[in-house]
């Protein structure tokens, strides 16, 4: 249970929190016309006749659309409604050709499903937690308004206007900030791992309504305001804090919450109501005439499940289980689809290389993909998507450190220069003189040597002083100027303490 | 059901008709008769009977997903799209100011 | 020879085909024939250049020795529910006056390019809506017909009033209707031609503006069966970009015609012997089933048993479907817009809808706003979709007994313009007979079966089953055969 509470006046208040997410479908084309849904096109350009409502039009629905749709139920492992229907939701407005949007009502094409949230301490989650996800229907979206161009006009482009969209709407079953975050987040990965939606939240591919409410401890729900279009995963934390805050104080303040659509300000992190919206909506739902029943048969239903990828939670559960991952670094390296690829495509290379399997390589590569490689990449500014080091090149750089070629330190210094210069490592390792001497030929010379002119410290050794190993060791180390394999200086000062 | 002069006017501002007083009042007596007429239907019994989803029984056909296919339906037409309208403004369509 | 405007469309193809005229002469002779018409009002635009542009081309191809398409040489008139590029469409309202369609509706197209060239946009009810054309902004339309020692202008049937007027006149030899509720077969009865609106899914909708879009269908009109049969199969046919298009092979109508029933069943649905139904509509219709087994087919009585609720389901459906539909004339992209002063988004929608809709098509669309609204949906809004289901079922049981229904057309002969516009009841039952078959999506015509004691024309219907339109054509031209309809309006405009 989420410990999450709003202190008011009279006692501490429970948030309830349900979101209906609206997810760009990853296609080419748009949901019922062959016009381009390619983001940041010249105002219109992405328009058909049909997108700009002109009369005689009709929709013809595209397969892409509804098959990635499917695809993300089976995702979340709901029910897929093979006989589904697209209604028409009908209202005025200047984003809206029709005077209506093809949307699902009555019956949608994804039914009842879920995802998990996983345990996080620190925000809040003591445990995993199942969402539960009432249904997904597929839908256009809407033109856009531009109203700062003008004196007294607003200016209308169409470009996004019939743009598929997946609505993904939970159930009220988030109970703080950090949950409905973390479930945006799960939902976004998963979107990806699916390849349904892009998730780039910052040009609009999903974008969340909210809906709150708060109560105390195990009354009813109490009234919900619903904030629409919140485009961050910080901005949907933001404005769950701030509407729950503001209904306890109407509430204490002796005010009821009125069921309304509201609007998130990112700039003062706070809601406002939306007049624009506010006569009550009777958007007279009924099934679009021009369009029948959609029936998905079997060999279209089995195509969506066996291309289907490995989903996060499974991909999480085998790098524990079967690469011996801790659970952090497997539920790191799960978290978004890229680090995966990434890492798999590491681990190949890695494995290969050296010729073991990826299990026996796993733990070290994850330990250094996680500790090194993306701290440089941090600090060289950038994201694994666009990565200047390759995954080939890091499992070379890997091989490298593996195989005793290099130093765990001299490495360090390797990818610096790799983030730096763009060049392989073997070939900074050349240049830069770190190959290590791993010779035991010349090992054996150098602990000679220490041995001999150390017989005292030698000899208290034998008699007990373990301690000293370290001080032959970095005698040894420092005659070679660094450059000894330890594993290697090891081995032989062992030998001849012996 | 009959409705009322009130009733008339919300259906006419949901369905975005301005109407004055005059038409009201005419508009009134001629909805409630349709509706007295089309009440009828509340007599068969319809138990059993789903509501018809398709006039001639056929599977809805979906389209590939191709960019500008059909010139017909395609974009990158935005001349033909602005062509009619009354108040084309730099490539899109003006309206008078909203307020969000 | 005959007037040139005399011919039908097989006439004037294979004349054309066979050089006996120009496709040139015929164009100019129907253009003025259109141009010395403008009494009737059947035409919104007259587009003569179209018709002669069309003729040229068929002239040109055959001095060439080119194969010429199903209709080369045939001018005709277009509803102007079709949209048609760079010639402006209207569907009759204010709200689209000016608009000038960047595309072409399919059908329309589908006609030019079998050879068919364009008189002009035919006048109709406003957005469909009417069966008297009497709802057009831009006016009435008159029929060519006149009752016995009266100048009453009179009805041409609605929607496809300018349709009708213009074939009936002689002013076209054939046009484009279409059938939401009877807007083909009811002014074809009214004015002594035939027509025929096939399967649902047959004509592609696509650029056609709609009316009620799970109803809607184009179809021919012309002067006989065969006319019909022949633009029929150039109109037809699949389209990608409708979803409820049928994707079928469009048969060869014309060439299979056959009026011999021998070995077929004609089924006479009883519940359509309504009381209060014109005696000489009766009359007419016995001489049908005359007529039918003269040519061999076997009459039997059927039961359609919720025949009676098919007007009131009808006007449900339509008007909430029309509600969704005509939501798009809102004076943003096209078309009318009224910006009073200091008016914002909402009330330019309210200002632009009031100014260019007329009072039919408000009134419709109110009815349908309010049969969606929250609370009211099941009650009438499904209630309709349950019966109409019933309809249809009623419909497919008939079909186990018989190949085709024999029904009257319309209640009543052609009114005089004014007698019914201000009882929109009254108007709504002349579909009384047309809508069953409308509503069950089935393909149905109207042909002329004779004049009634005030020498205007009645029509008899042909019901058939879905994808079925042999049949009904079939049923048509024994009916055609054995009526000898002849009677033509006297030239008064
Ligand atoms: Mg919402
Ligand atoms: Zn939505």
């Amino acid at each position: 249970m989420s410990t999450y509470r709003i202190h008011g006046a009279t006692g501490e208040w429970e948030v309830v929190i349900g979101l209906e997410v609206h997810a760009q479908v990853t296609s080419n084309a748009k949901l019922f016309s062959g016009a381009a849904t390619a983001f940041g096109a010249e105002p219109n350009s992405q328009v058909s006749l049909v997108d700009a409502a002109m009369p005689g039009m009709l929709p013809v629905p595209n397969r892409e659309c509804i098959r990635q749709a499917v695809r993300t139920g089976m995702a979340i492992e709901a029910q897929i409604n093979a006989w589904s229907r697209f209604d028409r939701k009908n209202y005025f407005y200047a984003d809206l050709p029709q005077g209506y949007q093809i949307s699902q009502l009555y019956h949608p094409l994804v039914g009842e499903g879920s995802l998990t949230i996983e345990a996080d301490e620190k925000a809040g989650i003591p445990h995993d937690k199942v969402i539960g996800i009432e249904r997904i229907h597929v839908e256009q979206d809407a033109g856009k308004l531009m109203h700062d161009q003008h004196p007294t006009m607003s200016y209308v482009d169409l470009n996004r206007s019939g743009v598929a969209l997946m609505e993904i709407v939970s159930r009220p079953d988030m109970r703080s900030p950090a949950e409905a975050g973390a479930y945006v987040r799960k939902l976004r990965a998963i979107l990806r791992y699916v390849g349904s939606c892009d998730g780039n939240m910052e040009e609009g591919s999903m974008r969340a309504d909210v809906n709150v409410s708060v109560r105390k401890a195990g009354d009813e729900f109490g009234t919900r305001t619903e904030t629409k279009n919140v485009n961050s995963v910080r901005f949907v934390m933001q404005t769950i804090e701030h509407e729950a805050r503001r209904q306890v104080e109407v509430i204490e303040g002796g005010g009821t919450i009125v069921q309304e659509t509201r609007l998130f300000d990112p700039g003062t992190g706070t809601t406002r109501s939306m007049r624009s919206k506010e006569d009550a909506h009777d958007y007279r739902y009924f099934p679009d005439p021009d369009l029948l029943p959609l029936e998905l048969d079997a060999a279209f239903l089995d195509e969506c499940r066996a291309s289907l990828p490995e989903l996060p939670d499974a991909k999480r559960r085998r790098y524990v289980e079967e690469l011996g991952l801790s659970a952090y670094n497997a539920a790191v390296l799960t978290a978004e689809v890229e680090t995966a690829r990434w890492f798999e495509a590491l681990l190949l290379e890695v494995a290969s290389a050296q010729g073991k399997t990826p299990a026996d390589v796993a733990k070290q590569a994850a330990n250094w993909l996680i500790s090194e490689f993306f701290g440089a990449l941090n600090k060289a500014g950038h994201e694994l998507a666009d990565s200047p080091v390759t995954y080939a090149q890091a499992a070379e750089l890997l091989a490298l450190v593996g195989q005793g070629t290099i130093s765990a330190s001299a490495g360090k210094q390797v990818l610096e220069a790799m983030f730096a210069t763009g060049d392989g490592a073997a070939a900074i390792v050349e240049r830069e003189g770190l190959k290590q001497e791993s010779d035991s030929g010349a090992i054996e010379a150098a602990v000679d040597k220490i041995l001999a002119d150390n017989t005292d410290k030698v000899a208290q050794y034998k008699a007990g002083k373990e301690a000293l190993f370290g001080f032959f060791v970095g005698q040894t180390m420092k005659a070679m100027q660094g450059k000894g394999n330890p594993q290697v200086v090891n081995e032989v000062l062992k030998a001849k303490l012996a | 059901m009959s409705v009322d002069r009130k009733t008339v006017a919300k259906i006419a501002s949901l369905a975005r008709i301005r109407m004055d007083e005059a038409e009201l009042d005419r508009m009134v007596p001629e909805f409630n008769a349709i509706l007295a007429w089309v009440e009828q239907l509340g007599e068969v019994d319809v138990t059993g009977v789903a509501p018809m989803t398709a006039v001639i029984p056929q599977a809805l056909r979906l389209r590939d997903d191709v960019v500008d296919a059909d010139p017909l339906t395609g974009g990158g037409v935005r001349d033909a799209v602005l062509a009619n309208a009354p108040a084309p403004e730099h490539g899109f369509f003006g309206v008078p100011k909203v307020i969000e | 020879m005959s007037e040139l405007t005399d011919l039908g469309v097989k006439a004037i193809r294979d004349g054309v085909a066979g050089g006996e005229f120009s496709a040139r002469e015929v164009a100019e002779a129907f253009n003025a024939a259109v141009a010395g018409a403008a009494q009737l009002n059947a035409f919104i635009v007259t587009t003569p250049e179209h018709a002669l542009a069309a003729a040229h081309a068929t002239d040109a191809a055959r001095a060439g020795g080119k194969p010429l398409g199903k209709l080369a040489g045939v001018p005709i008139g277009m509803k102007d529910l079709f949209a048609t590029r760079g010639v402006q469409t209207t569907a009759a309202s204010h709200i689209l006056e000016g608009f000038k369609p960047e595309y072409e509706s399919t059908v329309s197209q589908k006609l030019w390019d079998a050879g068919a060239g364009m008189l002009g946009k035919l006048n109709l009810d406003q957005f469909a809506m009417g069966s008297s054309n009497e709802t057009s902004y831009f006016g009435n339309v008159s029929s060519p017909w006149r009752k016995a020692g009266s100048n009453a202008a009179l009805a041409p049937g609605g929607s496809s009033g300018g349709s009708s007027a213009a074939v009936a006149a002689r002013i076209a030899p054939a046009a484009t209707g279409t059938d939401t509720g009877g807007s083909i077969r009811q002014p074809a009865a009214f004015t002594g031609i035939s027509g025929i609106k096939p399967t649902y899914g047959r004509c592609s909708r696509w650029g056609i503006v709609a009316f009620a879009s799970s109803l809607d269908q184009a179809g021919p009109m012309a002067r006989s069966v065969e006319d019909c049969a022949i633009m029929l199969e150039a109109m037809a046919g699949f389209d990608p970009k409708d979803s409820t298009s049928l994707d079928m092979a469009v048969p060869e109508w014309s060439a299979s015609l056959d009026a011999n029933l021998t070995g077929k069943r004609v089924g006479i649905p009883r519940e359509y012997r309504m009381d209060g139904t014109d005696a000489e509509i009766l009359k007419s219709w016995d001489d049908g089933i005359a007529w039918l087994k003269d040519a061999g087919a076997e009459v039997i009585d059927v039961s359609l048993p919720h025949t009676q609720y098919a007007l009131p389901a009808y006007y449900i459906i339509a008007p909430a479907e029309a509600s969704s539909n005509l939501a798009r004339y809102d004076g943003v992209r096209y078309g009318l817009r009224e910006l009073p002063q200091g008016a914002n988004l909402q009330d330019m929608y309210a200002a632009t809808r009031a100014a260019g809709f007329g009072d039919e098509v408000k009134r419709r669309i109110l009815i349908g706003t309010y049969v969606l609204s929250a609370g009211f949906y099941d009650a009438y809004y499904t209630q309709a979709q349950k019966v109409r289901a019933l309809i249809a079922r009623d419909f497919a049981e008939a079909w186990a007994q018989c190949d085709v229904l024999l029904a009257p057309t319309t209640p009543t002969a052609s009114f005089a313009l004014g007698d019914k516009v201000d009882d929109p009841l009254a108007m709504y039952l002349n579909d009384v007979f047309s809508v069953p078959a409308s509503l069950a999506g089935l393909p149905a015509m109207s042909v002329p079966a004779g004049l009634n004691g005030d020498g205007l024309p009645l029509g008899l219907q042909v019901i058939g089953r879905p994808f079925d339109e042999q049949g009904v054509l079939n049923a048509g031209l024994a009916i055609e055969q054995r009526a000898g309809f002849v009677a033509r309006p006297e030239k008064w405009w």
